[in-house]
């Protein structure tokens, strides 16, 4: 095996108005080639920043230092015309999101070729047709057609395959990929692992991937480096490292992935518990009777139909689980519930008021019943109010408190239940890290006590071990004050663990709902059964098999 | 996790608008900016001590019975020489700064409060009202400034007038004209946070609409105002000279005005007289350009992508990136790492 990239003692320091921040900290790795290293951790833990500048990539407030052999070169100290010299031959990126990725106004074909004019002399003809051979390679169908088409003609997934192709037209030695996969839907994002897979056995291509999901190092990675605060604190051929990790911080991280199957006991002790209570009788919080939501289409267009005919029900206390991909309409009835978005057919019923036509001025007292807590937690709050003074909010709103101060002591109570010191009501929204700020939202969808909450992907934008920590936090106080909520999520392991029901969404259609031993142990719909599939887990042995099973799954549904 | 920073609370010298921007500046940004503080200060206290500074007053023709005479050069008595009209050119300089004064203060704040509640109701209502705002917004970005200013003056004032009748027409018809960029720049400001996470959980909370627009869109819309406002001052000191230029300002017995001062020196230009148009037209020019300067470089350091800041020292950092990795996140104040994941 030749080494591809060797980093020795590297360390990045960037310049901010609070001071000198260390990125990177001695951080030696080396890859080989046709290896793919899995470098993960958290936001801040300093894996992007070494991964680009592995590309000199850095931006003008970063200073590195140490060394970074690519092809006998030092990037560190490698001039401008240098750096561009080696970027596209010797290393390429694979960026996050797609659609930012590729240029709007040129078509695919012309950016692929960009590449290639930048480091040769190529003729029209030739780079196209080396853009149609790349293209072809990387399962882009129809490649002579679709060399032409701009990257809106793309669907998410082949536009990243588009970018992929980019990365590879010039046959780079390494390719740098900065989380490939979050951007896409699950389904997707096995295609697109399974591509990169086939860059490193096919193309030889020795592949850095930079990633948060346990499940992607188990299925893609043969070597795993862990970096928290700027150190790398272990690495590790990837099936030892699940087997048996080493470093303190390794352990936490990996308890701290949801897996599917650890709800089914909880949910049906907690049901037990709930008919036991006997609240199963009351009627039901919310009940939708083949709720349509149409958005208005532009001028002569029909509408986009978002959902279509879906029918179900929350209990009092219970907690139900709506999972889907990006566009099958979840987070649309979720705020057709909460009254932000107008229900166009059907009939959706939340305690007891008919949402379909509803006027503002009568659902008004009914909003202090209902608790919302959105996906991102960096914008749900007004950055010029106090944390204090935004959980305040509703009990003014509801004229329980006359101003901030005089609610301050139910704040105080409202911040310990979710466990927040006291002290961080006088603190801003950005002097708190994601998850407080989460936790800080729930304090306040609670402050009225509601009967109904819902959570529109409260722990998506949070790193695995924050996320662990505020569903926790979700259960137990689902527990204590006894609410009906909506969960609503992308991610089957995290509605597994707290949902006692779970509702599959498909193109705006309820295909599946049933308790999460029903819809995860044994999956009817296709859809359910393929989402299930992709989903990647944190095993590498058992991912594996998985692999081939989604793929025999696959076979099954193309014969 | 020891390592990590609890931010300190900034002192009250550096919390102060302008003089935390002049000690986070580096370089020619912070050059830029301390040039533009001066000729604005030295601006100002001219305007505050002029009765004290000026040797005459603004319409003072003779001193102690005698004609100071049309035209005279620089001497020991009037030291930047006199006008066509007699006037003493120092004099109608230094008293020009107050009519300046006055006139960008009133322009200024009419305009930003007409504006910012139109652009407001507009941006956040929505509808009727906004479309029929934006067209009239339109129509008058379309028209020449100057042209409707000077209709506005006439509409005003017949033309000319006293010291703060004049001012006044001076103001309102560079409202007129600056109404519609404060409304833009609101309105679009509060088309974008009206769609923020904050705003959607103050609805679902049940906040009412005047409640919803005061307290959580007003004071975040109105964050970039103090730019385009010192901008626009400049902006406003340049249309009151063209208007005096014009023969539409202020008359010379109600007050002093530098375009009317330019105006009257057209012919002197002519016949080597160079006192009576250099002085009134450096002023303006120092006027703009100090304005100017301050407005550019609060616009460039408030934007954290054009502030330039000192490289990072070769030596040992003192901060440390802060990860969340304590279950729950850290208890410690965090430091806002996360644009170093995001920047490319």
């Amino acid at each position: 095996m030749t080494r591809v990239v060797d980093i020795d003692q590297l360390s990045v320091t960037f310049a901010t108005d609070g001071g000198d921040v260390a990125a990177v900290k001695n951080v030696s790795l080396s890859v080989d080639a046709g290896e793919v290293l899995a470098i993960v951790g958290e936001s801040g833990s300093g894996k992007t920043v070494t991964a680009k500048s592995v590309l000199g990539l850095l931006p003008d407030t970063a200073v590195s230092r140490g060394a970074i052999i690519l092809n006998g070169k030092d990037v560190v100290s490698l001039s401008r015309a240098g750096l561009r010299s080696i970027r596209g031959t010797d290393v390429a990126m694979v960026f996050q999101e797609p659609s930012t990725a590729l240029n709007p106004v040129y078509t695919v074909g012309w950016q692929i070729a960009e590449g290639l004019r930048a480091h040769g002399k190529y003729t029209t003809k030739q780079a196209r047709a080396k853009a149609i051979d790349i293209l072809s390679r990387v399962g882009i169908p129809e490649p002579e057609v679709r060399v032409d088409y701009y990257p809106h003609q793309f669907s998410g997934g082949q536009k990243q395959r588009v970018v992929i192709a980019m990365a590879l037209v010039l046959e780079p030695e390494l390719i740098v990929a900065d989380e490939p996969t979050t951007a896409l839907d699950v389904t997707v994002q096995a295609e697109i692992l399974d591509l990169l897979r086939r860059c490193r056995d096919e193309f030889g291509t020795a592949i850095i991937l930079i990633t948060h999901n346990m499940g992607i190092v188990a299925d893609l990675a043969d070597r795993v480096a862990v970096m928290y605060e700027g150190n790398v604190v272990e690495e590790a051929p990837v099936e030892q490292l699940f087997d048996s990790p080493q470093h303190d911080y390794t352990k936490r991280l990996l308890a701290a992935v949801p897996r599917i199957g650890t709800g089914a006991a909880r949910a049906q002790q907690r049901s037990d518990d709930r008919i036991a209570g006997g609240a199963t009788q009351s009627a039901p919080v919310v009940i939708a009777d083949k709720l349509e939501i149409e958005f208005p289409g532009r001028l002569g267009r029909p509408g986009f139909r978002a959902v279509k005919g879906v029918s179900f029900t929350i209990s009092p206390g219970e907690v139900l689980g709506l999972v889907g991909e990006s566009g099958s309409g979840k987070t649309t009835i979720g705020r057709a519930i909460g009254g932000l978005t107008k229900v166009t057919g059907g009939s959706l019923t939340v305690l007891g008021h008919e949402m379909r036509g509803v006027r503002e001025r009568d659902f008004k007292p009914v909003r202090s019943d209902i608790g919302f807590v959105f996906q991102d937690p960096a914008s749900s709050f007004n950055p010029l109010l106090t944390i204090a003074e935004c959980v305040a909010e509703p009990l003014i709103v509801h004229k329980r408190a006359k101003d901030a101060a005089s609610a301050r002591s139910r704040v105080n109570e409202l911040l310990e239940a979710v466990q927040l010191p006291r002290a961080f009501g006088d603190r801003y929204p950005h002097e708190l890290s994601g998850g407080q700020r989460q936790r800080a939202s729930l304090a306040r969808s609670l402050a009225l006590e509601p009967s109904l909450l819902i959570a529109d992907e409260p722990t998506s934008a949070l790193d695995v071990s924050v996320q662990a920590r505020v569903l926790e936090l979700f259960t137990e106080l689902q527990k204590e004050f006894g609410f009906a909520a909506l969960f609503i999520s992308h991610d089957l392991a995290v509605v597994d663990m707290l949902s006692d029901r779970i509702a599959v969404l498909y193109h705006g259609e309820l295909v599946e709902e049933g308790n999460g031993a029903e819809v995860l142990g044994s999956p009817q719909h296709p859809y359910t059964q393929r989402l299930l599939a992709s989903l990647p887990v944190p095993n590498p042995r058992e991912q594996a098999v998985r692999r081939e099973e989604l793929r025999a799954l696959k076979g099954a549904e193309t014969e | 996790m020891s390592a990590s920073v609890v931010t300190p609370k900034r002192s009250l010298l550096d919390r102060l608008p302008v003089i935390h921007q002049v000690r986070q500046s580096v370089g020619l940004q912070r050059g830029m900016l301390v040039v533009g503080l001066v000729i604005t200060g030295v601006f100002l206290l001219t305007a505050l001590f002029a009765p004290l500074l000026a040797p005459y007053g603004y319409a003072q023709l003779k001193a102690d019975g005698v004609n100071f005479g049309a035209q005279q050069p620089p001497s020991a008595e009037h030291l930047l020489g006199t006008t066509v009209g007699g006037y003493d050119v120092l004099s109608r300089v230094i008293w020009g700064t107050q009519t300046a004064f006055a006139v960008m203060v009133v322009a200024v704040i009419l305009s930003i409060f007409a504006g910012v509640i139109l652009g407001l109701i507009s941006g956040y209502i929505g509808g009727w009202v906004d479309r029929v705002l934006v067209v009239i917004a339109d129509a008058v970005f379309a028209f020449p400034t100057l042209l409707l200013a000077i209709v506005a003056a006439i509409a005003i004032s017949g033309g000319q007038s006293g010291f703060w009748s004049g001012v006044f027409a001076a103001a309102i018809s560079i409202t007129v004209v600056y109404i519609p960029q404060y409304f833009r720049v609101i309105r679009a400001e509060t088309v974008r946070i009206k769609s923020e996470a904050y705003v959607e959980s103050a609805k679902v909370i049940g906040s009412s609409t005047p409640r919803i627009m005061f307290r959580h869109v007003f004071r975040n819309a109105t964050r970039t105002l103090p730019l385009l406002f010192t901008l626009n001052t400049s902006e406003a000191v340049l249309t009151l000279a063209g208007l005096g230029f014009l023969g539409f300002g202020i008359e010379p017995t109600s007050a002093a005005e530098w375009g009317y001062d330019l105006n009257r020196s057209i012919s002197d230009v002519t016949s080597g007289i160079w006192w009576t148009s250099v002085f009134p037209g450096l002023a303006i020019v120092l006027v703009v350009l100090g304005v100017t300067l301050v407005g550019e470089s609060l616009n460039d350091l408030a934007d954290p992508r054009l502030r330039t800041r000192r490289r990072a020292s070769k030596g040992a950092p003192v901060l440390t990136a802060e990860t969340s990795t304590v279950p729950g996140g850290s208890l410690d104040g965090a430091v806002d790492l996360s644009d170093l994941e995001t920047k490319s």
